[in-house]
């Protein structure tokens, strides 16, 4: 946001954020987590039944950069609920071990055990539309 | 290479009486995991009181700093035994591994701040 040349980048991390009501920002998939921190942080959000979609940041370094200087925020994973920056793994974690999370993603606690396991293919599909916008 | 004890003293010298509990929980000098309580985080969100803390790091989050797991409370918070809650609650599926909360890559620039 404090860049005013055009960033295609930027702006289709933006539009997945306004467009998701849910966006987890993360390496690798919710199904093959490329890391200890994403993994944990879709173990959460898994838990909490609230369905999500997902981008991989890995692909494309720039994807990570363009997102962290638009969130202000160092790190992956970063978890979006109507477009504002709930937090990372470690945010994520004790919100869901407080039962924050579920109020947050609007889902009513413990109502919704997660039995379904979200394939998420939409999701994927998000990633992917991101990727295809790199040109 | 920082040590747990650089971490600590670094957060603790840039945040004005916060106290900090910094481990290294791989050993290897650049995954660490740290509580640090503070009165200025009194009044912040959660995402305000990380920021707080990675702010002391800037690019080294990333770099140097692999991983900077955290868990951020106030003097009262602290005091208070419910927020004590487990922190292994949920598992991950495997252990925290290299590169984990790596951002920016090592491509051209830093993530602004």
């Amino acid at each position: 946001m404090s860049s005013t040349e055009s960033n295609p980048i930027r702006d289709a991390i933006a539009e997945a954020i306004s467009e998701h009501e849910i966006i987890l920002f993360m390496k690798g998939t919710p199904e093959a987590p490329a890391c200890g921190f994403s993994a944990r942080t879709v173990a959460a959000l898994q838990a909490s039944g609230a369905p999500f979609a997902a981008v991989d940041v890995l692909p494309d370094a720039r994807i990570r950069q363009e997102l962290s200087a638009l969130s202000n925020w160092p790190t992956i994973p970063q978890l979006f609920v109507k477009g504002e920056l709930v937090g990372g793994c470690d945010i994520v974690t004790e919100m869901y071990e407080t039962g924050e999370l579920s109020q947050v993603l609007g889902v009513s606690a413990e109502a919704t055990p997660a039995e379904e396991p979200l394939e998420s293919p939409q999701p994927a599909g998000q990633g992917l539309s991101i990727e295809n916008r790199l040109g | 290479m920082p040590t747990a004890e650089e971490i600590k003293q670094r957060i603790e010298a840039a945040i004005p009486g916060a106290r900090a509990e910094v481990e290294d929980y791989t050993g290897g000098g650049d995954h660490f995991r740290a509580r640090v309580i503070a009165a200025a985080f009194t009044g912040r969100s959660r995402i305000e009181q990380h920021r707080l803390v990675y702010e002391v790091f800037g690019a080294e989050i990333g770099g140097p700093i692999h991983a900077l797991s955290l868990r951020t409370e106030t003097p009262a918070e602290s005091a208070s035994p419910t927020t004590a809650s487990p922190r292994e609650a949920v598992h991950p599926t495997y252990a925290a591994s290299e590169e984990d909360a790596e951002p920016a890559a090592s491509a051209q620039q830093t993530p602004s701040r």
